[in-house]
């Protein structure tokens, strides 16, 4: 259970950590938090032959957030995007997801751009990225890159992040006016990776009608699984959606696999259940302006 | 600074653990976690999982609780690290301290420097806290002994008796 020897770098900047990344190639990785990164090299199960420890890179730690959404850098710990007051305002989901991800010290440390380039199929933070269509900023030599959501995450644990890369900041865009979010996901004991999850993004009109509803899945395929059900919801008042048909609309898409935690048919129950819970608590947030689903 | 070259080449670190500056020369794979154990004989930072699960090996970073297994040492050169050894004061055991003795919040004391180091961060931000933020606070650590009971006992106790004092 000790990590193997690896070459360490540790850059006092952005240009020598992408120099360092450069050099390394397809044996480099960036150490953030390290709380994805160092159980698996605790596990023998990654052996990189070169480390780029961005720690000391405190201009990447900064949250930035306004109307139009909120720009995590590759620095800002789970903790720290948990508790602003301006992230929570400007995109309320990241805080009610960020919750669920592990256990507060692990969100001491952990990162909320290295939980995307972990890009667990189990993780929350992909699912929020994947359902906001927002995307991760990635740095090389050769200059910056934006990459959408739905190209970022290619399968389980892998993303469009390519060697010589590093993932700077990550955009979650805001939702417009009446809109209303949620996540819900059941776990064997808290703080575990989710059996399944459901976020979930209502939009309503000026009548209080559902004019967008979006939700994304977790731990039921290869990448996080985003489905539109605007049109199965219809034009209509919440409180008169036939939400058992979204959940089958929902369940129809998803192809999960069974494990020793739970069996295929059982991750597609619980994630009926969740797809009602989580976009019924998004529409009364929509409506109410509130905090989350009750 | 550096002995030998490569993968195998040693870092000069500087830690202030309790307080007390320390210079170790550690490869850049030494965990937090052996390096307080073995380098500075610091075992009162127990390991148990080493995968970041059990929490045992939680210490302070900078006052925060950290896994100290999920952490390189040479990550956290120059930072402030308090160990189970370290809450004290004096001699005198902390507040969290003397409400895990009172509770009988300790059975076999493997997990316990991790849960002490965990709710004194805890109760330092949250004073008052309720059942459920109690329960949250310690998820991230496992008491084989199963005695939580007990240990959710002592956070409360040790919420009243820091009230008490600073009082």
């Amino acid at each position: 259970m000790k990590p193997p020897p690896f070459d360490y770098h540790r850059p006092a900047g952005l240009g020598e950590a992408l120099r360092s990344l450069a050099e390394a190639g397809a044996h480099g990785k960036v150490l953030a938090g390290g709380q994805s990164l160092i159980p698996l090299l605790n596990m023998r199960l990654a052996a990189p032959g070169h480390l780029v420890d961005i720690n000391g890179l405190t201009e990447l730690g900064t949250i930035a957030a306004d109307a139009s959404g909120v720009r995590v850098g590759a620095l800002a710990r789970h903790a720290v995007v948990e508790r602003s007051g301006s992230a929570r305002a400007a995109q309320p989901l990241l805080a009610q997801a960020l919750r669920l991800v592990a256990h507060p010290v692990i969100r001491n440390r952990g990162t909320v751009v290295g939980s995307l380039v972990h890009a667990d199929p189990s993780a929350e933070m992909p699912a929020v990225l994947a359902l906001l269509g927002g995307s991760v900023r990635l740095a090389s030599l050769g200059g910056e890159r934006d990459v959408a959501a739905a190209d970022f995450f290619v399968g389980p644990l892998e993303s469009a992040c390519l060697p010589g890369e590093l993932a700077v900041s990550a955009f979650f865009p805001a939702l417009p006016e009446r809109s209303g979010t949620a996540f819900c996901e059941v776990a064997r004991r808290h703080g575990d990776y989710a059996v399944a999850g459901v976020a979930a993004a209502v939009t309503l009109d000026e009548d209080f009608r559902i004019s967008a509803a979006r939700v994304v899945c977790v731990s039921v395929g290869p990448v996080p699984v985003v489905v539109d059900v605007t049109g199965v919801c219809g034009r209509r008042p919440p409180a008169s959606v036939d939400w058992d048909a979204v959940a089958r609309a929902v369940q129809d898409r998803i192809e999960p696999e069974g494990d020793i935690h739970a069996t295929a048919d059982y991750r597609r129950h619980l994630t009926g259940v969740l797809v009602t819970k989580a976009l019924r608590g998004a529409a009364h947030e929509a409506a109410e302006g509130g905090e989350g689903p009750a | 600074m550096s002995e030998t070259t490569g993968a195998h080449r040693a870092h000069a670190v500087t830690l202030t653990v309790n307080g007390v500056l320390h210079q170790v020369t550690v490869p850049a794979r030494r965990l937090l976690s052996d390096c307080l154990r073995h380098d500075l004989g610091l075992t009162g930072t127990h390991v148990g999982c080493e995968h970041g699960v059990c929490g045992a090996c939680t210490v302070l970073l900078d006052g925060e609780p950290i896994r100290s297994c999920l952490t390189f040492a040479v990550t956290v050169d120059g930072h402030e690290i308090t160990t189970v050894e370290g809450l004290a004061e004096g001699g005198a055991l902390s507040p969290v301290q003397r409400a895990f003795t009172e509770c009988h919040g300790l059975q076999c004391g493997f997990c316990t420097p991790g849960f002490l180091c965990t709710v004194t961060a805890f109760l330092r931000d949250n004073r008052t806290p309720t059942d459920e933020e109690v329960l949250e606070a310690v998820s991230g650590n496992l008491c084989r002994c199963t005695g939580y009971q007990n240990i959710i006992k002592a956070v409360h106790r040790a919420a009243e008796i820091q009230a008490e004092e600073s009082g």
